[in-house]
């Protein structure tokens, strides 16, 4: 039991640690990447894996009680305000006229 | 009515799941709101000229979607990282159309979402019969992916009756 416990505790620091990382990628991503579109990209990083990988620590970390229960609303909720929040800044910005920097930038259909 | 009453005793175990605490004026309380909140529905709903939306969706083939999409998560995760670290960024951006098959507003809704959702593509506009999507490191395999997501969204959706 104590075993148990102690590779629970170590998979939720584990996915905890991984967590922080992905959010680190993300804000660094943010940083190198060249414009706007690219940019949008790496803050999704930190908006998908890392906020899995935290909630799902912190939720094995505090055992099974109404804290996982709350941490697992919490993503339900970020999942669902997450990409659409992300969907309207796109947008805004296809709208404003911002077009993605590139040599073959062209809009193509479904054939390629 | 019966749905009144269901939504009810849901809005109320919500509320003591998030607030754990029984005592007699909480719990007291959380009956109130969430009578009151199920009362003030049901007046919207008549006033509205909608009708009301029901959507049905398959529990199971949700639950396996799921499992599916979180997969496809840590895989492009990954590959995103994998850009964002390597020294020379082999960034490839593109924009391309991708068709959807969802008849319903939420299964469209889904299919977005879970495009957006997913490092390294975001949807950008919605036209009649298709997402505008943005994608950071383009490949031409991108079109057969997408598509395997919108037929497994369109299976979750069942017969639509809105």
């Amino acid at each position: 039991m104590n075993f148990l416990n102690d590779m629970l505790q170590i998979i939720a620091w584990v996915s905890i640690l991984l967590g922080s990382v992905l959010v680190i990628i993300g804000a660094l991503g943010s940083l190198r990447f060249p414009d706007f579109w690219s940019r949008l990209h790496a803050a999704s990083v930190t908006d998908s894996g890392g906020v899995i990988l935290l909630l799902v620590g912190m939720g094995i970390h505090s055992g099974f009680n109404l804290i996982t229960f709350k941490l697992f609303l919490i993503g339900v909720f970020l999942f669902i305000t997450g990409p659409t929040s992300s969907h309207a800044v796109a947008n805004a910005a296809l709208v404003s006229g911002i077009k993605p920097t590139k040599k073959k930038q062209k809009i193509s259909g479904n054939d390629g | 009515m019966l749905r009144s009453i269901l939504t009810a005793i849901f809005l109320f175990l919500l509320w003591y799941l998030m607030s754990g605490i029984d005592k007699t004026l909480t719990l007291g309380l959380g009956v109130g709101s969430s009578i009151f909140a199920v009362w003030i529905v049901r007046r919207m709903e008549n006033a509205s000229e909608y009708d009301s939306l029901k959507v049905h969706l398959h529990p199971i083939e949700l639950f396996k979607y799921c499992i599916w999409f979180l997969l496809e998560i840590f895989k492009s995760n990954w590959t995103v990282t994998k850009v964002i670290l390597s020294p020379k960024m082999g960034i490839n951006q593109n924009m391309f159309k991708v068709p959807f098959s969802q008849k319903s507003d939420l299964g469209q809704t889904i299919f977005a979402n879970s495009i957006t959702l997913t490092p390294g593509t975001i949807s950008v506009e919605v036209e009649e019969d298709h997402f505008l999507v943005h994608a950071l490191t383009f490949l031409p395999t991108d079109h057969e992916a997408l598509a395997e997501m919108n037929n497994r969204i369109s299976k979750i959706e069942g017969n639509v009756t809105s």
